[in-house]
């Protein structure tokens, strides 16, 4: 698989945020988490809702990236988690 | 015998419906004709209780709508208490009502969004369509709702009247502010199915607007998004209605009754159950009017043996109902139902030369409702 090197045309923010009428929440009726936003929501697998747990604008990507790593014990998330918010970043789920 | 609950769907949407009275009286409003001779609106407690029941269910969206919903005083205190259990919600208003000090206290409360509906982009039209006079009114509540910081979201029923105007209408959901605004063409159902033939546009109207639509998409990038979706009449398969019948849209009107569709109520021999009477939990598993059409079991020809009846499940129930007398037919806004050329002729019909035999507009009001 090829890594992908992120860079300033990747336009994932140094310390990512949910936009604010995004709203992250674990329902534990789906078993997942879930981003509500006016009207609707859409169902996030276990990655997704990890990552975007830690977007809280505070939190530096590579320190997002660092905790993922020792929650799922593995390394070398970096293109996984870039990828992702890049989508995120596109359907206009971050600041 | 009773379903095996776990097999089933949760739902995941609440409407409540909290009161059919309206400041406004739109020609297309979807609100059951005969909505003044339904009872009593649910007081405070027996919407907290079906409000929490519906969260343990499952659902995590909760609208607050109508009627116009700022006329019940205990909206704030509804809110509150869905937004403490873990709903994310939604205030869908005509924006009359909406003062500062009320946006205030429903910020406080945790209203997380608010919709705010517009008629058109002038007062002539806006002020007619609805038989009031509330177009400055309306833009004042959308810059509120925007001072105020919250996600808004313009809605703005098209039709006939306002189509033309479309480049206008997304000009001023672009000055006013609004994070969306959906494009809705007219439904028909209810008020709107009374004047159909007064509302429905000419196909050429129709492409004119999607493509000053896409052309404002191309224009304007992410900074308000548009929705605009062709109305079912003049698609050749019907609409995916409510994402299948029982399978994650509750509605609950005024009065209590359980609603698997907002048009429900249109539907003779379905016996609605009501919230006052009947647990939540056994409506939504158990009750006859969520099952009716739950699945795909209760499908007939040409829904029964078609590729697509798990994306569309067969279309409204409603329609179906209203357009061939039989809620169990496919909708007949798809080109293989039998009973297709009706539609194909009321879209037809809107491109008549003259309209000089065209009766007058009926406006949504009570007073209509018991004449009906």
């Amino acid at each position: 698989m090829n890594t992908i090197v992120p860079d300033a045309g990747s336009g994932v923010p140094l310390r990512p945020r949910l936009r604010g009428m995004y709203r992250l929440q674990w329902e534990a009726a789906q078993d997942a988490y879930v981003l509500l936003y006016p009207e609707g929501m859409v169902k996030l697998n276990s990655s997704a809702g990890e990552i975007l747990a830690r977007c809280d604008g505070v939190h530096e990507l590579d320190e997002i990236i660092g905790e993922l790593e020792r929650l799922f014990s593995t390394s070398e998330l970096a293109p996984d988690v870039y990828r992702f918010l890049d989508h995120a970043r596109l359907r206009g789920w971050l600041d | 015998m009773a379903p095996d609950t776990a097999l089933l769907p949760k739902p995941l949407w609440l409407l409540a419906e909290l009161t059919y009275r309206c400041p406004l009286h739109c020609a297309f409003c979807y609100n059951p004709v005969d909505f003044a001779r339904h009872g009593e609106e649910l007081d405070t407690e027996a919407w907290r209780a079906t409000i929490s029941a519906a969260r343990e269910l499952g659902a995590a969206q909760i609208g607050f709508s109508g009627g116009e919903p700022l006329l019940r005083d205990d909206l704030e205190t509804l809110v509150a208490h869905a937004r403490q259990i873990g709903f994310y919600t939604n205030l869908i208003t005509s924006g009359i009502g909406l003062n500062a000090e009320r946006i205030e206290r429903l910020k406080a409360a945790g209203l997380d969004h608010i919709q705010v509906s517009m008629q058109d982009s002038t007062r002539e039209l806006n002020d007619f369509l609805t038989n009031t006079r509330t177009f400055e009114l309306k833009r004042n509540v959308a810059r509120l709702v925007k001072a105020h910081g919250y996600p808004m979201v313009l809605n703005c029923v098209l039709h006939r009247f306002n189509l033309p105007h479309v480049a206008q209408i997304i000009d001023m959901a672009l000055e006013l502010g609004a994070d969306y605004l959906e494009l809705a063409n007219t439904q028909y159902y209810g008020w709107a199915m009374l004047n159909r033939d007064q509302l429905m546009p000419t196909v050429e109207q129709l492409r004119e607007a999607e493509e000053t639509v896409n052309q404002y998409r191309a224009r304007i990038g992410g900074r308000c998004r548009i929705l605009f979706v062709v109305p079912d009449y003049f698609e050749q398969r019907p609409k995916a209605c409510m994402s299948g019948w029982g399978n994650v849209f509750l509605g609950v009107a005024p009065d209590g009754a359980a609603l698997p569709c907002h048009a429900a109520r249109s539907l003779p021999g379905l016996v609605l159950p009501n919230v006052r009477d009947v647990p939540l939990r056994q409506i939504w598993y158990e009750s006859d009017a969520f099952n009716a059409f739950r699945g795909d079991g209760w499908m007939r020809e040409p829904c029964r043996s078609c590729d697509e009846r798990h994306a569309d499940y067969g279309g409204c129930r409603c329609q179906a109902y209203m357009l061939t007398g039989d809620a169990a037919a496919a909708d007949p806004v798809c080109a293989k139902s039998p009973h297709h050329d009706q539609i194909v002729q009321a879209v037809e019909f809107a491109r008549r030369p003259t309209r000089d035999d065209e009766r007058p507009i009926v406006f949504r009001s009570k007073q209509n409702s018991l004449a009906l």
